[in-house]
């Protein structure tokens, strides 16, 4: 298949668009989908692709965080708290890429994405139930948001602020050794662990992707795999597809949301285990 | 764009928070604009340069070899964009998009300043200090 320049531009920038709207709906970078794309469709090289897909993550996180600030739908101080946990496990992981093995680390991450698709499943224990956590009390992390869809006011308690600490740490490493936003493990550790509403969930989680991809991004970028011919369409269709789908979260259902985010977690999952297992 | 969310009519909105909030959503979508009209222009002009490379799979390859990277020094992309070179512009579109989350984290130093949360302030400057720990770790590694 041999492509000339201005059908791959073409192509790149269409898929770009579809994974910034998916990015921008479920917290995550893109990567998910532009990585393949670029790899396995129009036979790029793996590191221009994983190039392209930091640059990806930073779009879906500027160009969805413009209007979810505004809307409230980020909460900013969990965000901005959480990143303590993300960029310190991001710096931790480029360190110990060299030392442990990415197959083991690719098994480990498919079964722990699996069991938590299958958490996510179950039906919410009742918000009365949230367990007191002086911590974010004393940080002032509760939050609100008015749901389009619910056309109501959504008022949150944040809980087990430390776990979802912890967990982002985990999820920094990973961003680390694989060079991705890690949305699929910022989400559900909000969501699971934290208290937070699922679109509340995945709009902090498209706020701080950008942050921890800039800093790997700077690595490949002095490396020179930040190829303008291919991450400059990726850019301008993640940026617009991110603009466009932070306009339909807050009218989307949180049900389908949730669904569509398990869909792509055990997707993932199945990739993971699949080149771990290789 | 209305300056105030789309919320119930009873929520009392501390407007030093609200400031930040437009801040710092205005201040991302800057970023936004300006590296998406560079992108756009810098490919445009890459194709109207030589309007023959457009056709032609084979200059594909040459553009996406791993063999011949990309222009990447900062010396490379100011004499291209000296030049009016299109890759040049590109990847000086690429660099604000870079930059942003970085310039985010700065600004909301600033905004929690101005908000006289001392923890916040805490907070966010050890994210800073990390995150440009690690572009100098990454830079000093390569």
């Amino acid at each position: 298949m041999a492509l000339t320049p201005l059908e791959f531009t073409l192509a790149t920038f269409g898929v770009s668009i579809v994974a910034g709207v998916v990015g921008a709906l479920l917290g995550l970078g893109g990567g998910i989908i532009v990585v393949p794309t670029l790899t396995l469709a129009l036979g790029i090289d793996v590191r221009y692709a994983i190039g392209a897909s930091l640059v990806s993550i930073i779009a879906t996180s500027s160009g969805a965080a413009a209007a979810y600030v505004r809307e409230r739908m980020t909460n900013l101080r969990v965000a901005m708290l959480l990143e303590l946990g993300t960029s310190t496990g991001a710096i931790t992981g480029a360190y110990l890429a060299g030392i442990l093995s990415g197959r083991w680390l690719q098994v480990t991450f498919g079964v722990v994405m699996a069991l938590t698709a299958l958490q996510m499943l179950r039906p919410r224990r009742s918000a009365l139930h949230v367990p007191p956590d002086p911590l974010a009390d004393r940080l002032r992390l509760h939050g609100g948001y008015y749901d389009q869809a619910e056309q109501r006011e959504i008022r949150y308690r944040v809980t087990r602020t430390p776990l979802g600490l912890a967990l982002m740490l985990v999820a920094g490493v990973l961003s680390g050794l694989l060079g991705i936003g890690s949305g699929i493990l910022k989400v559900p550790a909000m969501d699971l662990a934290m208290g937070l509403p699922i679109k509340a969930s995945t709009a902090t989680s498209n706020f701080m992707i950008g942050v921890t991809a800039a800093a790997g991004a700077s690595v490949w970028f002095a490396r020179g795999d930040i190829d303008p011919f291919i991450a400059g369409p990726v850019a301008a269709g993640v940026l617009l597809g991110a603009v466009a789908g932070a306009r339909v979260l807050g009218r989307a259902r949180s049900r389908t949301i949730r669904l569509a985010f398990v869909v792509v977690l055990l997707i993932t999952s199945a990739q993971m285990l699949w080149r771990g297992l290789q | 764009m209305t300056a105030e969310p789309r919320r119930g009519p009873s929520e009392p909105v501390d407007p030093r928070v609200r400031r930040v909030e437009l801040l710092i959503s205005n201040l991302l979508r800057c970023g936004v604009l300006a590296s998406l009209a560079l992108i756009v222009l810098g490919m445009v002009i890459a194709f109207v340069q030589q309007p023959g490379d457009l056709l032609r799979p084979e200059r594909l390859v040459e553009l996406t070899h791993p063999e011949r990277p990309p222009p990447h020094r900062l010396g490379e992309i100011a004499a291209g964009l000296a030049g009016l070179r299109g890759p040049a512009i590109v990847t000086l579109g690429l660099l604000v998009l870079l930059l942003t989350p970085v310039v985010r984290v700065a600004v909301s130093i600033v905004a929690f300043v101005y908000q006289r949360d001392r923890a916040f302030v805490g907070i966010t400057s050890t994210v800073l200090a990390i995150l440009l720990a690690s572009i100098v770790l990454g830079q000093a590694l390569h």
